[in-house]
């Protein structure tokens, strides 16, 4: 990554700040320098690190490895010392299903129902969001009039909070809302949407497809701008028609960076929760019901809590998010690879 | 102006319109309604009255019907262009409906009663802005609070992320010592642990921290960023070793290096991480959702959620607060997508 | 096949006009050269010709018929780019395959015409590599093979030894000439460079802010330019540009004041010339010789290069400056006065406008 701009030039209330910084900062030299003797350069180097580290350790890892503790204990209770141990009691109460595709036949129905929902969830919007976010960033990639302004254009909703999404998309489901407008010019009687259990999930798969599009087209993108354009003058030369050139040329080059695109989207589908959650609250019914809300509400929310069962889910959902992540590093490491020979 | 003109349509197929053509302005005149359209119609629908948002059409601008006084009623009446049995167009106040005959009466001359079938008039409409939606919550709710609580946790979660991360970058990008790698490990596998799965036992930590219910709760596990340890790192890799022996030479602190030198020159990147720390921690949602439940800590993601999921949705305010909501991330959007769009491809995917 | 005919061509891009009315005429396994400054147009002009562009205004014709709005793919031209751009995901065998799967030729003819074309080019052994494990001079051939094998109706070259290095550049060059003769197509080729131009070219198109300055074999823009620029372009190192004014004019010679007050007789056959006109003349370095004798000017040495085989000096000619190539080795320095004759040197001459005369 380049430096882009310069930096601003110091306005009269940017120095202002930086006086009373600068004189922090100072006093700190002091001390610092005696801990610099006391633990040389490698030593220092570790105080640099530690902060952060100190962070991760405490509310990443810590919590990481605590989780499968709470997995193996029951009751309601918040801290870990005041739980009983049940060994893997909760994972059996998880996995007893007289048949795994049916959740009813399951003691935790709203789980497997929350699974069968995720699965379907994550096959479509991955699917879908792959495909748009591919043809938009080829249409970006030709010689367009003021392409960063339709970057922007496509980029904008990734910026809002899935606060925001979920409300501004609930409004427009409304009854009364835009979407029954539009197709009442087309002559359709008004519907609510989100009432309906088919409709409801394919607005959770469509909205969150909005709200994060953007962000794939851009990396798309920068993978197609990569490819060289003389490769398709080349190609052109040789009486390659459009679509063979896409197929052999463009597709082959980009697939490295698919692929991590793909994972990454994968990734986050799994754990689809906030916008979703604003814009049905799981419902109606269970019909919108994922995996992060069922671990939420069962670890929270209900008054019959069981944060061990949460816990045991959530490891659950964890080890296919491991598996993936490292699936995308993998390709990266990869792709870096190759990229490097020109 | 042709040559402009010749310059924006230039099309594939030279002369004619190629078929990719059609489909590429299709997409994107398509994709600027859908992607800016919702936001508009948000802010749109935000200064309706309650009773402009029940109804169904609804129209795109916000309108309220004009009301007139007339002598001997007590409140304001509705005032509708109403075509008379015969014939006749007059304006006219409406008293009541009953069925589909609307009984008005001429605001000029209120004593006779004309019947007039509904069909037969429609509303007087003005653009009226209601910007009590805007100012009610602010007074009567706590959004004053929930605002002052997400600037807050967004300012101060930047700063401290911004130092936190850049001392861990410095360290990983310009020290040699055995634990390195080990370290860079660590981080990455912090990417495999997300909120969704360990939002159990951190809450039982937070807790025991004292930080449940506490605004430093929200804060403190969210600093620190593997994202924003690597963009940091990969940009201090490009500062020559060489101004830091110098500096070393002159007899620096690792601390005044770090300071005086790296940071500085690390400018750029921390500005493409400041924006994207203030814009996460801005759209925050489930962590907040967990750790506060005192209704004076909520941010504004968290307070808004919990209003409009009520029974009895107000709808009026919720879109005024959405938008307030939404305000920052614009401003940002406006001012500094090129900042962001330029961080995105130039990290890649780290 | 292969005759290539552009009349007044002319290609703008927005209000910016690079080609300006090009007229030219390349006959069937003619190796023709575009050669000029940077800008000027040469590579435009090949890509028009390619169909990589669409001329603004003009015609161009292939064997006859009129191709402006005939697609790139159907024009029967193979291009080599000055990056070669080969797909970097196929191996070798499979960038020399592309074009022609295309076609839907059979499969025994496609590997028979990659079989034909490595064996020319040498680059049978690198067949199932990919072009990223191949070196510069590798690449440069497997592009050159990618155009051989379409079995093209002219060659249109890019710049493409403007990748190599310096070495490589003139054994490639040899393999070019070569590779024509055996061939015997109609080959375009594009460079900055002229000494490529002169060795390779059966005729040379000297360009220049998108119009052609002068057409002809190498030897005709080397005897007799048309103008001043492609009597500076061409030659290495450049023609020496006197300035002066005709002060008589006899039937067989004239005699002209340079700048400066020396005075120089040179033939004029052919030319007219007026008494008083202002007039430059032309001498390349390589036809002045040291030494007095009829018609020499006195001039100051400045510096002296000494390449063994030869020397070239740079001297001053009262205010102008001059460059002498003199074969062989010889004793002088930096300061030094001489004597430059012209007498046994070819003169070009050129008016004010730089006309030839």
């Amino acid at each position: 990554m380049k430096a882009e701009t310069p930096r601003p030039a110091g306005s009269g209330f940017g120095e202002a700040i930086m006086v009373p910084v600068r004189l922090a900062m100072g006093l700190v030299d002091a001390p610092l320098r005696w801990v610099q003797r006391k633990l040389g350069l490698g030593g220092m180097a570790a105080f640099f690190l530690l902060p952060n580290m100190l962070i991760f350790g405490i509310f990443v890892l810590l919590p990481f490895f605590i989780n499968f503790a709470y997995s193996m204990t029951g009751g309601t209770a918040l801290f870990l010392d005041d739980r009983t141990f049940v060994g893997t009691d909760q994972y059996a109460r998880l996995f007893d299903c007289s048949n795994y595709i049916d959740p009813n036949s399951c003691t935790e129905d709203t789980f497997w129902t929350a699974v069968g929902n995720t699965a379907w969830f994550v096959v479509l919007q991955v699917t879908l969001m792959i495909l748009f976010s591919l043809i938009t960033a080829l249409i970006l990639n030709r010689e367009l009039m003021a392409r960063s302004f339709w970057r922007a254009v496509f980029f904008f909703p990734v910026l809002l909070s899935p606060v925001v999404v979920g409300l501004i998309w609930k409004w427009i489901l409304q009854r009364q809302g835009l979407l029954n407008f539009a197709l009442y010019g087309f002559g359709f009687e008004p519907y609510t949407w989100l009432n309906d259990r088919n409709w409801a999930f394919a607005a959770a798969v469509g909205v969150s497809i909005w709200a994060h599009m953007g962000f794939y087209t851009l990396i798309l993108l920068a993978g197609l701008q990569a490819i060289p354009k003389d490769l398709y003058e080349a190609a052109e030369m040789d009486g390659t028609r459009p679509a063979r050139a896409f197929w052999r040329i463009t597709l082959p080059l980009l697939m490295p960076n698919l692929l991590v695109v793909i994972v990454l989207v994968l990734i986050r589908a799994v754990q689809i929760f906030d916008e979703v959650y604003v814009l049905t609250g799981g419902g109606p019914g269970t019909s919108t019901l994922y995996l992060t809300q069922y671990i939420y509400e069962t670890g929270f929310a209900t008054q019959l809590r069981n944060p061990g069962l949460a816990a045991a889910a959530s490891i659950l959902m964890g080890m296919v998010l491991v598996v993936l992540t490292l699936i995308q590093l993998g390709l990266g490491r990869s792709s870096e690879k190759k990229g490097s020979r020109k | 102006m042709s040559r402009i003109a010749a310059f924006i349509f230039r099309r594939k197929g030279r002369n004619g319109w190629h078929w990719t053509d059609i489909v590429t302005w299709i997409w994107l005149v398509g994709g600027l309604l859908i992607m800016f359209g919702p936001a508009v119609w948000l802010v749109g629908s935000s200064f309706k009255s309650p009773a402009a948002l029940a109804e169904f059409p609804p129209t795109i601008l916000p309108y309220v019907t004009q009301k007139a006084t007339v002598e001997g009623y007590d409140k304001p009446l509705d005032l509708y262009d109403a075509t008379l049995p015969d014939g006749r167009k007059a304006v006219l106040a409406e008293v009541r409906r009953i069925g589909v005959i609307s009984q008005m009466v001429d605001p000029e001359k209120p004593g006779e009663i004309i019947k007039v079938n509904i069909s037969q008039r429609t509303p007087v409409r003005t653009m009226a802005f209601a910007t009590t939606n805007y100012t009610e919550p602010f007074t009567h709710f706590d959004f004053v609070r929930y605002l002052w609580n997400s600037v807050f946790v967004t300012v101060t979660a930047t700063l401290i992320t911004l130092v936190v991360n850049s001392m861990a970058a410095f360290a990983l990008s310009k020290y040699e010592f055995r634990g390195r790698t080990f370290a860079m490990l660590l981080i990455l596998a912090t990417l495999m642990v997300p909120l969704s799965v360990i939002m159990v036992p951190l809450y039982s930590i937070v807790s025991a921290l004292g930080l449940f219910n506490n605004l430093w709760g929200v804060i403190l596990p969210t600093v620190a960023t593997p994202t924003g340890v690597f963009i940091l790192r990969q940009y201090m890799l490009t500062i020559p070793d060489e101004l830091i022996d110098a500096a070393r030479m002159d007899k620096a602190s690792e601390w005044q290096i770090y300071w005086r030198i790296v940071l500085p020159l690390t400018a750029p990147a921390l500005a493409v991480l400041a924006i994207f720390s203030v814009v996460w921690r801005w759209n925050d949602f489930l962590w907040p959702l967990i750790v506060l439940s005192r209704k004076e800590l909520y941010t504004l993601q968290v307070g808004l959620s919990i209003y409009s999921g009520e029974l009895n949705v107000q709808w009026h305010f919720i879109l005024a607060m959405t938008v307030v909501t939404m305000i920052p991330v614009v401003l940002v959007f406006i001012f500094l997508q090129r900042f962001i769009t330029t961080g995105i491809a130039g990290t890649g995917l780290k | 096949m292969g005759h290539i005919k552009l009349t007044n061509v002319i290609k703008s891009f927005g209000a910016i006009d690079v080609l300006h009315g090009i007229n030219l005429e390349i006959n069937d396994g003619e190796f023709v050269v575009f050669v000029g400054p940077s800008g000027c147009g040469k590579s435009t002009l090949l890509r028009t010709i390619a169909g990589l562009e669409k001329p603004t205004g003009g015609d161009l014709a292939i064997d006859g018929k009129v191709v402006n709005d005939v697609p790139a793919a159907d024009r029967g031209l193979a291009m080599v780019f000055q990056s070669y751009a080969l797909y970097p995901h196929m191996s070798v065998r499979q960038n020399l395959a592309f074009g022609l799967e295309n076609t839907r030729m059979p499969q025994a003819e496609i590997a028979e015409r990659i079989a034909e074309a490595a064996r020319m080019l040498e680059i049978e052994p690198y067949l199932d590599r990919r072009p990223g494990q191949l070196s510069g001079g590798q690449r440069q051939r497997v592009a050159i093979g990618r155009a051989i094998v379409r079995r093209p109706v002219a060659f249109l070259l890019d710049e493409p030894l403007s990748n190599l290095d310096a070495e490589l550049r003139g054994s490639t060059r040899a393999e070019l000439a070569a590779l024509h003769a055996r061939l015997s197509a109609t080959m375009i080729y594009v460079t900055h460079d002229q000494v490529e131009a002169m060795t390779l070219a059966d005729r040379i198109v000297v360009l220049r802010a998108g119009r052609i300055e002068q057409v002809g074999t190498p030897l005709e823009l080397y005897n007799r330019p048309a103008n001043r620029f492609v009597a500076g372009f061409i030659g290495s190192p450049h023609m020496n540009f006197l300035e002066g004014a005709v002060e008589a004019v006899h039937p067989q010679k004239a005699v002209a004041t340079l700048v400066g007050g020396n005075r120089l007789e040179f033939p004029v056959a052919g030319a007219t010339i007026e008494t008083g006109s202002r007039i430059t003349l032309g001498v390349r370095p390589q036809h002045i010789c040291l030494g007095p004798g009829e018609n020499s000017i006195p001039a100051k040495i400045r510096l002296v290069e000494a390449l063994g085989s030869e020397t070239v000096l740079h001297a001053d000619v009262a205010g102008q400056k001059i460059l002498v190539v003199a074969p062989g080795q010889h004793d002088l320095s930096p300061g030094l006065d001489i004597s430059l004759s012209l007498s046994t040197a070819p003169i070009h001459l050129f008016n004010e406008k730089g006309l030839r005369l």
